[in-house]
C-alpha cells in the first residue's frame, strides 16, 4: 500500500480541495517544495505559484495560489491560500491582460509604492500564466 | 366596554405596526442568504487556520513569540466583542452582552481589570454605561459586506497592547451561527495560543468533527522547519490568524443577526395578527350590542305609544 498524506487547501473564500495524496509540491518563498508523506514538520508563506496534488491514482491536480501559508504535519499538509483556483479555472486572457498592465506600470515608475505593488501583480500575473502553461504541457502528454 | 371608534383606532394601529414587522421580516429573510454565503464561504479558511495556530502552540519553537508565552499573572484581559449595529433583533445583543457580563464580574472578582473593543453600535453603546470595563476601542457600521481591513484598527489596539504587555489574555466574543432558528452567543480564546489550543482540544474531545486533528501525539518535543526563518515566518503567520479569526467572527455575527431578526419579526407579525383578531371579535361584538341596544329601544318606544 502506497502511503499518502491528508491534503488541505483553502482560501479565504472556499474550500479547494481536500483529500490524500502521494505528494504535493508548492512554491514557497525560499523555493520549491516536494511534500512526501512523513515529512517532518514544516511551516512557510508560500510565493504566488502552483500547488500540484499527487493523487493516489496518478491523477495531477493543479491549483494556483497567489500566495498563502504552507503548514506540514506528517499526516496532513495545510495550505492556507490568499486566493486559489483549480488551473483549469484560471482564464488566460485576464492574465495576460494582468501581466501586461503591470508591465506598463513598472516602466512608467512614478512612486516607490507603485513599484512594489506593481512587481506583487507582476508576480502574480506571471505564476498564474506559468500554472496554465504547465497545465497544457500535461493534457499534451 | 370601549366604544367601536376607539378599538377601530386600535385595530389600524397594529395593522401599520404588522405591516412594519413584515417589511423588516422580509428584508432580513432576503439578506440572510447573502450572509450565511459570505460566512459558509470563509469558514473552512478561519477553521484551519485555527488548527494550524493549535499546531504551532503545541511546538517547541525556536523563537518564542509574544503570542505563544501563556503569562501566568493575569492583570488585565481584552475582549473584542462583536455585535449589531441595528436592534430589533431579538435577544441576540442581550444574551451574548449577559454571558459576558457574568465573565466580567468573575475577573473583576479576581481584580482583573477588563479591556474591551466594540465591533457594532449596540456594543459600543452597551460598554460606555458599564462601570469598571475600558472600552479602548470601536468601530462601528460595517456593512453588509465587511471588509477585513475595517477592522484592521480595532484588531491593532488588541495585539499591540497584548506584545505590550498591557493585556494578558484576549477573548472574542460574538454569535456563533448555527441555523436560522439558533445562533449560540460564544467567547473563544484569541491569545495567548496555548488557551487557544486547548480550547480546540476540548472541541475535538467533545467529538467534533470539525475539530478532528487538532490533538498532536507528541507536546512540544517538536520543531517546524522554517522557510525562510523562524520570526519572518511565526511573525506572519500569527498576525493572519488574528484578523482570519475575527473577520470569521464578524461575519458569523451578521448571519446571526439577520436570523435573529427574521424569527423575532416574524414572532411580532404572528403576535399582531392574534391582537388584531382579538380586536376584531371585541369590535364586532361591541357593534352588535350597540345594534341590540337600539333595536331593544325602538321596540320599547313602539310599546309605548
Amino acid at each position: 500500500m502506497t502511503q499518502t498524506i491528508r491534503v488541505d487547501i483553502v482560501s479565504a473564500e472556499a474550500e479547494i480541495f481536500h483529500g490524500d495524496a502521494t505528494m504535493v509540491i508548492a512554491t514557497g518563498e525560499v523555493g520549491e517544495l516536494g511534500i512526501t508523506p512523513r515529512h517532518a514538520p514544516l511551516i512557510t508563506r508560500l510565493k504566488p505559484g502552483h500547488v500540484d496534488v499527487l493523487q493516489e491514482n496518478g491523477e495531477r491536480q493543479q491549483f494556483y495560489v497567489s500566495g498563502g501559508i504552507l503548514e506540514v504535519q506528517p499526516q496532513v499538509v495545510t495550505v492556507l491560500a490568499d486566493t486559489a483556483a483549480r488551473a483549469s479555472e484560471l482564464d488566460e486572457a485576464s492574465a495576460q491582460k494582468a501581466k501586461k498592465e503591470a508591465e506598463e506600470a513598472l516602466s512608467s515608475r512614478t512612486d516607490a509604492v507603485d513599484v512594489s505593488e506593481a512587481q506583487a501583480k507582476l508576480a502574480q500575473a506571471l505564476a498564474q500564466l506559468q500554472a496554465l502553461e504547465r497545465m497544457r504541457r500535461n493534457l499534451k502528454h | 366596554m370601549a366604544s367601536g371608534r376607539e378599538i377601530k383606532t386600535k385595530i389600524k394601529s397594529t395593522q401599520n405596526m404588522r405591516k412594519v414587522t413584515r417589511a423588516l421580516e422580509m428584508v432580513s429573510a432576503s439578506k440572510i442568504r447573502k450572509a450565511q454565503d459570505l460566512m459558509k464561504a470563509s469558514r473552512p479558511y478561519a477553521r484551519h487556520m485555527r488548527k494550524v495556530i493549535a499546531h504551532v502552540a503545541q511546538a517547541n519553537t525556536e523563537f518564542s513569540h509574544p503570542f505563544l508565552v501563556e503569562r501566568p499573572n493575569v492583570a488585565r484581559v481584552g475582549y473584542i466583542v462583536v455585535s449589531t449595529d441595528r436592534g430589533l433583533c431579538g435577544g441576540l445583543n442581550s444574551n451574548l452582552f449577559r454571558n459576558l457580563l457574568n465573565q466580567v464580574r468573575e475577573w473583576q472578582g479576581q481584580g482583573v481589570q477588563v479591556d474591551v473593543v466594540a465591533v457594532g453600535q449596540k456594543a459600543t453603546q452597551f460598554f460606555r454605561r458599564i462601570k469598571g470595563v475600558n472600552l479602548v476601542g470601536s468601530v462601528t457600521h460595517l456593512g453588509e459586506k465587511p471588509k477585513v481591513e475595517q477592522l484592521v484598527g480595532v484588531i491593532k489596539v488588541m495585539v499591540d497592547a497584548y506584545q505590550a504587555n498591557g493585556l494578558d489574555r484576549v477573548f472574542l466574543a460574538y454569535n456563533d451561527f448555527v441555523n436560522t432558528m439558533t445562533q449560540k452567543a460564544t467567547v473563544d480564546a484569541l491569545l495567548p495560543l496555548p488557551l487557544v489550543a486547548a480550547e480546540l482540544e476540548a472541541h475535538e474531545s467533545a467529538g467534533e468533527s470539525a475539530y478532528a486533528g487538532v490533538k498532536l501525539e507528541q507536546k512540544h518535543e517538536w520543531d517546524y522547519l522554517y522557510e525562510p526563518d523562524a520570526e519572518t515566518v511565526l511573525e506572519h503567520v500569527l498576525g493572519r490568524y488574528v484578523e482570519s479569526v475575527v473577520y470569521q467572527g464578524v461575519l458569523e455575527n451578521l448571519a446571526s443577526e439577520h436570523a435573529a431578526r427574521m424569527v423575532a419579526m416574524k414572532s411580532a407579525s404572528d403576535n399582531a395578527n392574534k391582537v388584531i383578531d382579538t380586536l376584531t371579535l371585541v369590535y364586532n361584538k361591541a357593534r352588535q350590542a350597540a345594534i341590540t341596544q337600539e333595536i331593544s329601544e325602538i321596540v320599547g318606544g313602539a310599546a309605548a305609544v
